[in-house]
């Protein structure tokens, strides 16, 4: 089930559209269908020596657009890490990444509390120099969409945690880039809220398709919301399981497949720490 | 949840709870207690007059004193209030230089906080001399007493934004100056307020330092430059309306700047209790 590992001495960064200075395998064909495509990504923080520490050892996973490719692992398994690589904020001291632009989706909402519920969600579009006026338009045109009607002039700290979540979804997904990673997004929340809100990702992702790069400690949650899981090892992380999950949607947390894809998923991390 | 207490936010600010109407006895009850403290004293103790006059006799000075006063009072207040600007204009933009470019931080920093040690009275002359017996010499003055709080203040809220919202920005394509005028600036703008009121505190002592280090041509050369004279030439009583009048307007100014900060950073201003 593990895949191989390939180290290549030379780290590359492609992005997926131009990628004709990429590995041999990447032929236009494969080229073209894929939205993340890592090879034998490694990165180790500190000094290379005794205080070396080893985030990530030989990881390698491809999701096609549109795909929904959850990562789950140990606390510690250089998850975050793997986004913050995918999206281009660390470079990889081995091995390639050529994936399609990328925004970060972090842990905590990152809000910014002077501006409105409205204006979070706009920031990236006022970034891109849209006009305040049309900023806010589009950003309230989804509003209701999202279960945020009537929330657009409330402050940050006015809302509950699933609703700052689901602001701060909005400001990634506004940003117009194909590819969203997110880290943790519901990790903070209680049981309850965070039941309805992978409900509210399903729904919003089926509306408004991207390929997501979901990082989360929850098998359940992969389960339920991914295309694909990658189960990673504890600490320096490396990809221990890979399934597919063909189930169809909506799925349901008490369904018989749902139930053994994350037996299976747990049985991965218990037998290969 | 709630969707916008907004009327339970207004009644409080974070850092005082003042407002007019409710809970506004309690000083004006402080006051009176301590004027009626100081007029038993004076009256009572056998305190000479010249070294500490009753309150009535000090009402009594400001009253027939009145046009003097106030014509003082105007020079100072707005000495004061252009000295204040002054230094929270230079000091944020130092603050905004010394986030920017951290080699500055290094070599301005250590000069700043030496800045704050410079007995006013050995530069006075020079800035006569520069800038003659007008206004600017007072006003470098003050601006070189109050811009360092600021700069303290804005430096630390500039630097305490949360380490992950670069990060978050980055991959939303901000540029250096969006990362700043979006997140950084915003976030600072309450330590920097905060630096302010500390300035306007020391702000009108720096009026009085400034009026007596650098000599005034004309009629009326301030409220500080009073208070000296009268002081030195038996007439405590007046020097002490015109402290009355000092002691009032550094209070006025610190609750304008409240105001201010109401205007300014209004998602500080929360009900009592609630944190971030």
């Amino acid at each position: 089930m593990a895949t191989e590992l390939q180290s290549r001495a030379q780290p590359s960064r492609t992005g997926a559209a131009e990628g004709a200075t990429a590995d041999a395998e990447g032929d236009a064909r494969t080229k073209k269908d894929v939205a993340v495509a890592l090879e034998g990504v490694a990165r180790t923080y500190g000094e290379h020596g005794a205080k070396a520490v080893p985030a990530l050892a030989g990881v390698s996973m491809r999701a096609a657009p549109g795909e929904l490719l959850a990562v789950v692992g140990p606390s510690g398994c250089g998850k975050t890490t793997l986004l913050e690589l995918i999206c281009g904020l660390q470079a990889p001291d081995a091995g390639s990444i050529a994936c399609a632009p990328a925004v970060l989706m972090p842990q905590r909402d990152l809000l910014l509390p002077w501006l409105s519920a409205v204006d979070n969600a706009a920031l990236a579009l006022r970034i891109a120099h849209v006009s305040r006026t049309e900023a806010r338009a589009r950003a309230d045109a989804l509003f209701a969409e999202l279960g945020l009607d009537g929330f657009q002039h409330a402050r940050p700290h006015e809302l509950s945690g699933g609703m700052r979540q689901r602001v701060a979804f909005l400001r990634t997904l506004l940003s117009g880039k194909p590819l969203l990673c997110l880290d943790e997004p519901f990790g903070a929340l209680d049981a309850i809220t965070r039941g309805e809100m992978q409900e509210w990702l399903g729904g919003t992702l089926a509306r408004e398709p991207r390929t997501v790069v979901l990082v989360t400690h929850d098998v359940e949650e992969a389960v339920l919301l991914a295309d694909r899981v990658v189960v990673l090892s504890q600490r320096p992380g490396r990809v221990i399981a890979q399934l597919e999950i063909e189930l169809q949607r909506p799925r349901h947390r008490t369904d018989a497949d749902v139930v053994a894809l994350r037996e299976r998923a747990l049985d991965a991390l218990a037998t290969r720490r | 949840m709630s969707a916008r207490p907004t009327h339970a936010l207004r009644a409080r600010n974070g850092w005082g709870g003042w407002a007019p109407g409710r809970g506004a006895w309690a000083p004006l009850l402080l006051s009176a207690a301590l004027l009626g403290a100081w007029e038993l004293y004076a009256d009572f103790a056998g305190v000479q007059e010249d070294l500490l006059p009753a309150p009535h006799a000090v009402a009594a000075a400001l009253w027939n004193n009145g046009g003097l006063v106030w014509r003082n009072f105007a020079v100072t207040a707005e000495q004061v209030v252009l000295g204040l600007a002054l230094a929270l204009v230079s000091g944020f933009a130092l603050a905004v230089a010394i986030h920017l470019f951290p080699l500055l931080r290094r070599a301005v920093y250590p000069l700043a906080v030496g800045s704050q040690a410079v007995p006013i009275p050995v530069i006075g002359v020079l800035l006569v001399f520069w800038w003659g017996f007008g206004i600017f010499p007072k006003l470098a003055v003050i601006a070189l007493i109050c811009f360092f709080p600021v700069v303290v203040a804005t430096v630390d809220g500039l630097a305490a934004v949360d380490p992950e919202q670069p990060k978050l920005l980055r991959t939303l394509d901000a540029s250096r100056w969006q990362a700043f005028r979006f997140a950084e600036l915003p976030a600072a703008l309450p330590a920097a307020l905060s630096g302010a009121r500390i300035a306007l505190a020391v702000g009108v002592i720096g009026a009085f330092i400034a009026e007596t280090s650098t000599p005034t041509t004309g009629a009326y050369s301030g409220l500080g430059r009073e208070i000296m004279t009268d002081a030195g030439g038996f007439q405590t009583a007046r020097a002490y309306a015109a402290t009355a009048v000092l002691f009032a307007f550094a209070i006025a100014c610190f609750y304008a700047l409240g105001l201010a900060e109401r205007k300014l950073v209004p998602w500080k201003i929360r009900p009592r209790g609630e944190t971030a």
